[in-house]
């Protein structure tokens, strides 16, 4: 029979054919390969930000307990600490200090974080690169503020956090908690929130549920919803996703039922030129999948490719305005690739096969007419 | 003799089929290669006990959505002002969401 | 060589539209031959050439192609036989639009999967033979009446058929042209192909190569 040179004519003719309407598929194969770039590239980018959250978030804090008053978040007394050092299972409790400023000079909110330890004393701060960007800010360069109750304090920038650290850190201006009390007002018996290390995870939801027992006023937040909420972000149903999807969708469904009643009397009639020059069923169909597949499958592999050099090469440019939002500071940061294949092969079963099948379907009654139709006229 | 159509078709194909090789290998070597950021960024998140990642800093529960009060995404949510985009690709925490269904 | 044992064609069988075309055709062609199916429109040429040809199946009888019965063949083996055996030219000449004359010389030996190299080096020596080797890549809506007639013998030609079935050849063509693909068929039928054509034109059943005339009337021979 000779399979390959029978593909390789039947390619020859499909590949002619389409390029009878050259500006009509070539339209066709640029919106095509949009809608998959579109589609990829959010897949690419949401998956390597779950992932790179699941990573990161697996060493915050097991257990965080927040204090609410009223309906609103509200600072935790130490006193807190003693009432259940005492669980079962808890290895240490600390109170964390951390909030928002914001800075009118530059209508930027940054997020205030104490660390355990900051070694460079009162006075001083370090802060992430998006702050630095915003502010013009360098080391050794002095950042005013003003205290709660609206005096003025200088500090002094000792230190800015590398770039690699934005994912986690953009925004953060990091004090002692001297400091913080001092801008902020807050009395040396509270804390933000309260910081709980477990010595065992499987314990982490009774130690959770003891704690919220033993002081009602309070809300214990475990690692496993902080991850979880992560492993929300950008799902499906969320709207820019959604728009997205829809309207792909929506394209698709337009092009399948273009395709299906859109076979033309010239397409038909073509059809039975080729059956009756001595093409059978099976030749005609076979044009018809390549016909499809050459198409979706050049579509499908230029989306993807341009998608992945979009996300992780050129920092995915085309979100930026997306993520960003509304906000002032907005963090710089290139994802670590991470392609997952069975979502890849979703994505191929979405876009290339219904493409194909619709353009061999609608093919398919009129590759079997008799071979003489064509005589009958 | 003209190049055939079917060959320049089947190189181009398999040529990009290359480029997609390109991009698991890719992959592959820079997660390998973000590893000690990775280490790095795993450190900073312990040291510092934080929360969140810093993707939305447009509102306090966009901002730390893990740490927002159990009144805020309903209180913002959803026939407020919602913070778009932010706001429609992040949605309320799952344990926040649990809590208000009680 | 090809033998129909009393034919019957009937159209949209069992509905009130049903309608018979042939009756009781018995008709023997012989090889090397030029056989005219002559008739007013209607009465059935067109539909006997087909079943000749393989491209239909008849209702009742039996078709014996070189003493071989393929009347109830599936469609896979016989559309390879028809390919190999049948060279077609259609009153319209039927060629695809908007591609070249080569490729569409080249189409029925398409699915056989021959050598690309090969086939086209014949379709070639065809194109040259018909004096169209110039025109190889011109897109056929292009070439006028006569280079078209030619394009489609070349065509009917590509895969060496013993037979050559021409629909109404001459039914859009002016008199020389006809004169002139007359011509060709005398030409082939001296390199020893079967000629086989419908028509009702003088020119062609009067014509010097035909040998034998069929007069059809009503789906029936009428003569001989």
């Amino acid at each position: 029979m000779g399979g390959v040179e029978k593909q390789r004519s039947i390619i020859d003719f499909t590949l002619s054919s389409l390029l009878r309407r050259k500006g009509k598929n070539a339209a066709l194969l640029t919106v095509y390969a949009l809608v998959v770039f579109f589609l990829a590239s959010v897949m690419f980018f949401t998956q390597a930000i779950r992932k790179e959250a699941a990573a990161l978030l697996a060493s915050a804090p097991e257990l965080v307990v927040q204090r609410t008053v009223a309906g609103r978040h509200d600072l935790i007394p130490l006193g807190y600490i003693e009432k259940i050092r005492g669980i079962r299972g808890i290895s240490a409790v600390r109170g964390r200090l951390w909030g928002y400023y914001y800075d009118p000079l530059f209508l930027a909110n940054y997020t205030l974080v104490v660390p355990e330890a900051f070694p460079w004393g009162t006075g001083t701060i370090v802060i992430g690169q998006a702050v630095a960007r915003r502010t013009m800010t360098v080391e050794g360069s002095v950042m005013p503020f003003h205290t709660y109750s609206g005096k003025p304090v200088n500090l002094t920038v000792v230190n800015i956090m590398p770039a690699t650290t934005e994912l986690v850190a953009a925004d953060l201006i990091l004090l002692s908690a001297d400091d913080f009390r001092m801008l902020f007002g807050v009395p040396p018996g509270l804390a933000t929130d309260l910081v709980v290390e477990v010595a065992n995870p499987a314990e982490v939801p009774t130690i959770a549920r003891k704690i919220g027992a033993l002081l009602p006023d309070t809300r214990p937040i475990s690692r496993d919803e902080i991850l979880r909420t992560y492993e929300a972000v950008f799902d499906w149903r969320s709207g820019i996703l959604l728009t997205l999807l829809s309207g792909a969708l929506l394209a698709f469904v337009i092009f399948a039922w273009d395709k299906a009643t859109g076979l033309s009397a010239e397409e038909r009639k073509e059809i039975g030129i080729l059956k009756a020059v001595g093409w059978d069923t099976g030749d005609v169909l076979l044009m018809k999948f390549w016909e499809g597949t050459a198409i979706s499958l050049s579509a499908f592999l230029a989306g993807v490719i341009l998608a992945y050099l979009h996300v992780f090469i050129a920092a995915a440019p085309f979100f930026e305005p997306v993520i960003k939002g509304w906000s002032v500071l907005y963090p710089q940061f290139r994802l670590t690739p991470a392609l997952d294949f069975s979502s890849l092969a979703v994505l191929f079963f979405l876009t290339v096969v219904p493409y194909t099948v619709a353009t061999i379907v609608p093919a398919w009654r009129a590759a079997t007419v008799d071979p003489d139709a064509v005589m009958r006229g | 003799m003209p190049l055939r159509k079917s060959t320049i078709f089947i190189t181009f194909t398999l040529l990009n089929l290359a480029a997609l090789l390109a991009i698991v290998a890719h992959a592959a070597l820079s997660s390998r290669g973000a590893a000690p950021v990775q280490a790095m960024r795993r450190g900073l998140v312990k040291h510092f006990s934080l929360t969140d990642l810093v993707l939305f800093t447009d509102a306090r529960y966009t901002r730390h959505p893990s740490m927002a009060d159990l009144n805020t995404p309903f209180q913002d949510y959803p026939m407020s002002f919602e913070h778009f985009p932010s706001g429609s690709l992040l949605p309320p925490p799952p344990h926040v969401r649990a809590y208000g269904r009680r | 060589m090809i033998e129909l044992l009393n034919i019957h064609k009937t159209f949209n069988q069992g509905k009130t539209n049903e309608y018979v075309a042939l009756r009781e055709i018995s008709l023997a062609i012989a090889s090397r031959q030029a056989t005219v199916l002559k008739g007013p429109s209607g009465s059935g040429k067109t539909t006997l050439l087909g079943i000749l040809g393989g491209m239909a199946r008849p209702t009742a009888g039996r078709i014996v192609l070189f003493e071989r019965e393929i009347t109830s063949l599936p469609e896979r083996f016989l559309t390879d036989i028809r390919r190999r055996t049948f060279g077609f030219i259609f009153q319209q000449f039927n060629l695809v639009r908007g591609i070249g004359v080569l490729e569409n010389v080249m189409l029925p030996a398409y699915p056989c999967g021959e050598r690309h190299a090969i086939l086209r080096e014949r379709a070639m020596a065809l194109l040259e033979l018909f004096g169209l080797a110039g025109r190889a890549a011109t897109r056929v809506e292009w070439l006028s009446g006569g280079e078209m007639q030619r394009v489609a013998i070349a065509r009917a030609l590509i895969n060496n058929p013993a037979v050559i079935i021409a629909d109404e050849p001459t039914a859009h063509l002016d008199t020389r042209l006809s004169g002139e693909f007359l011509e060709f068929m005398a030409r082939l039928k001296g390199e020893g192909k079967t000629i086989i054509m419908a028509s009702h034109d003088p020119l062609v059943y009067e014509a010097g190569l035909v040998d034998r005339v069929v007069e059809m009337r009503d789906g029936r021979i009428v003569y001989p």
